[in-house]
């Protein structure tokens, strides 16, 4: 009997954490790795060593995310760092972006995969402006799950009335950003408490802990059903002519962005509007029969229809939006600012399009939150502008649709990814 | 509202890192993909069938052998292209040294890092654009903000600085002419997901992932194998002066040059047994005692000794 056979397996949840300097982010991540027994021996022995060399007893948590601070140090890029840890029923993957004003893009790439947010508070301090930039943040690129995390509940003597007053004050705001699901858990990440292990000194608080929450908070991005949009990434035809069952193939290959499909369903291929149905779905050349979202598979139609990379396979009855104007929020990456005299590319799911801007309606003050008038884009600005596309994409809303709601934007010069976009 | 599908986590990683293959297959024009024969490029292959089968696959398979494998892996990266039916470019750092492009600064020094110089030079010779490789975030610190696709320029250099940003499953793989990219379908997997997508596709592995008997000799703390078969029958890790061999049994976690790949002591003989080791030391508490116990209990004490709390 195979391993796999006596745990059950609730998947994959990817997520991250947002906090400001100093509010306990590497000590939690930290936390959460050490005491699930992630850290392997070696690595432990490692961390160990280190913290004698700096003179401290007890192991320091947060040495084990430090690759951030060296680099903050040697003012190196600093970046998304991806940490790995797994509960044995659960695997997770944490986005670990910097917290400061000027990372509002990394901290849109490493929402952008995420789709659960940790945002931790300073017992101490309370709802800040950066709690409400990464809330903001984090609702716009569309994280359906966020837990609130109070964080050094130890410096306030564990109290209850403090933990309710920011939740009141967080919530006060929340009404405004408008996130749905949003869950509050008292915590020290210093002393473990209420992470994995509930500890002894926040009896008052009856709610799951934090790894209870993960476990069950769902994995898909999405509870809604999604209709169906396959973008093809490539097109296999052996055209082996010694095989008779091979001589005719072509499949569609590519990952479903949502949905799901089957057998006999009635599909679209766009942009040529060509019908046809499914004749078969396929994973390494073996018959499947059905699949849906995330998953990658080959698509066999019963028509023979003249299809590339760049096309979209959609169910008949729920054709996207083919659109040659795009009105859509976007962060800008790159530090050369857009030019708007200049011709772009956008990468939409597996199509491209150069594009121009036509206007910008107004900046996000990611701090106050205001819209204010703009008219032009730098790095780590966050805009909602208009684009004029050469090339119709197909698209849906990124709020209903993450998969085919987003794109990038290219210089074609550089080859550089200088934007993110979230079509509005 | 229906009850969701969700993908098991080894699905999910398996469907990201077909997706992956494939963009690197639908957006650049000439790439490879490096097979060593090791664990990490084994599962990329059945990635790679996975995402392309019934068709070929569209990029070679390569190999940067350093002279100093294994040969055990030598012989199995041989046959597993060949029941691939794929075509394996090999090209060796030896050559590099005939040509004079690596110097070693003794004759024992390791080749490991050397083989960057022999992979630019057949990556030059044949022009490829892109190189699909196993490497993962979890494997050390430093890889943690690898990109997904990482931009090289044209001396095969990696700049921190000039990488490019990897939103959503958008990736940007174009590149000049001479630039180049690398893409590691794995990078999210750790150690545990590897052993675990082994064990559930029942991939075949070099013998000596399993536990066996072999010399070494204890050097600074490592296991050390010494007096190893060359593919020419050339014994190569000559114990120093004054070492003492012993017989011990032990399992390769990765199978790189064998200057600088160390063992460690185990009777996992199968993969099963591997995965429920590789548990101990990485599953919580909760999860290994679901596993099995009596293994949780003791690398709790082994865990203890080498410094927890
Ligand atoms: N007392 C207390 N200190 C904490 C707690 N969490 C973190 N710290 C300390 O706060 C400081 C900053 O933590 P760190 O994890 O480096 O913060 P980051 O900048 O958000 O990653 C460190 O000295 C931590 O030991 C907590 O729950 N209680």
């Amino acid at each position: 009997m195979s391993t796999q056979d006596k745990i059950e397996d609730h998947g994959l949840l990817r997520f991250l954490t947002c906090g400001s300097v100093d509010d306990g982010k590497s000590t939690l991540i930290g936390r959460l790795l050490f005491d699930t027994k992630t850290i392997l021996a070696d690595t432990l022995s490692a961390i160990t060593r280190t913290s004698e060399k700096r003179g401290m007893g007890a192991v320091d948590l947060s040495l084990l995310t430090d690759g951030l601070q060296a680099e903050r140090e040697q003012g190196i890029t600093i970046d998304v760092a991806y940490r790995y840890f797994s509960t044995g029923t659960r695997k997770y993957i944490i986005a670990d972006a910097p917290g400061h004003e000027q990372y509002t893009r990394n901290m849109i790439t490493a929402a952008s995969t995420a789709n659960l947010a940790i945002i931790l508070i300073d017992a101490r301090k309370g709802v800040l402006t950066q709690t409400r930039r990464h809330s903001k943040l984090a609702s716009l690129v569309g994280i359906p799950h966020l837990i609130v995390a109070i964080n050094k509940m130890d410096l306030v003597d564990y109290s209850q009335e403090t933990y309710e007053k920011i939740k009141a004050d967080y919530l006060e705001f929340a009404a405004k950003v408008g996130i749905e699901d949003i869950r509050f858990i008292p915590l020290s990440a210093l002393n473990g408490d209420m992470i994995v292990d509930r500890g002894d000194a926040l009896n008052w608080y009856d709610g799951p802990t934090l790894l209870d929450m993960l476990e069950v908070a769902p994995a898909a991005h999405t509870e809604h059903d999604e209709p169906f949009r396959f973008p093809v990434q490539y097109v296999c035809r052996p055209q082996d002519s010694a095989n008779p069952e091979l001589h005719d193939y072509r499949g569609f290959m590519g990952r479903i962005e949502s949905g799901s499909i089957k057998v006999g369903d009635a599909v679209t291929v766009l942009p040529s509007g060509r019908e046809s149905t499914v004749k078969s779905v396929q994973l390494g050349g073996v018959d499947i029969g059905a699949a849906f979202t995330e998953q990658s598979i080959t698509l066999l139609l019963a028509d023979e229809i003249d299809t590339s990379r760049g096309d979209m396979i959609v169910k008949t009855a729920e054709a996207p939006a083919a659109v040659k104007e795009i009105r859509a929020t976007v962060c800008w990456l790159a530090e050369t600012p857009l030019d708007r005299a200049r011709t772009y590319l956008i990468r939409h799911t597996t199509r491209d399009s150069k594009a121009k801007l036509t206007g910008i309606d107004h900046r996000l003050d990611v701090n106050t939150l205001e819209n204010l008038p703009a008219d032009k884009l730098a790095m780590n600005d966050i805009a909602e502008v208009s684009f004029k596309l050469a090339q119709p994409l197909f698209v849906d809303p990124y709020l209903e649709n993450r998969g085919t709601g987003a794109f990038i934007i290219i210089d074609e010069s550089s080859n550089n990814t200088v934007g993110a976009g979230m079509i509005l | 509202m229906t009850q969701r599908n969700t993908l098991t986590h080894l699905d999910w990683l398996e469907a990201e890192a077909i997706h992956i293959m494939r963009e690197v297959a639908g957006q650049c024009s000439n790439p490879v993909l490096l097979f060593s024969g090791g664990k990490d490029s084994i599962c990329m292959l059945r990635i790679a069938e996975k995402a392309f089968r019934p068709g070929k696959f569209p990029f070679p398979l390569m190999h940067i052998d350093t002279g100093h494998n294994y040969k055990e892996v030598v012989a199995f990266r041989d046959k597993r292209a060949a029941e691939l039916g794929e075509r394996l470019i090999v090209r060796s750092v030896e050559d590099s040294m005939q040509r004079g492009t690596v110097v070693l600064k003794h004759e024992g020094e390791s080749r490991n890092k050397h083989q960057s110089v022999t992979l630019l030079e057949a990556i030059e010779e044949f022009g490829f654009d892109a190189c699909i490789g196993g490497a993962r975030r979890d494997e050390e610190k430093a890889r943690a903000k690898e990109r997904i696709f990482s931009f090289r320029d044209e001396f095969g250099q990696w700049d921190p600085k000039n990488q490019r940003p990897e939103l959503w499953s958008l990736y940007n793989a174009r590149s000049h002419k001479g630039e180049n990219i690398r893409a590691f379908p794995i990078s999210n997997w750790t150690e545990m997901d590897v052993w675990q997508y082994i064990e559930r596709e029942g991939l075949e592995l070099p013998s000596i992932y399993f536990a066996h008997t072999r010399p070494v000799v204890i050097r600074q703390g490592s296991i050390v194998p010494v007096n190893v078969p060359l593919m020419n029958g050339e014994l190569t890790n000559l114990p120093k002066a004054g070492e003492e061999i012993v017989d011990l049994q032990v399992r390769f976690r990765t199978v790189g040059d064998i200057s600088c790949t160390a063992p460690v002591e185990s009777d996992a003989d199968n993969v099963e047994k591997i995965v429920l080791e590789t548990a101990t030391t990485t599953i919580t508490e909760r999860g290994a005692t679901r596993l099995d116990d009596q293994t949780s209990e003791a690398s709790m004490e082994q865990r203890k000794k080498e410094g927890y709390f």
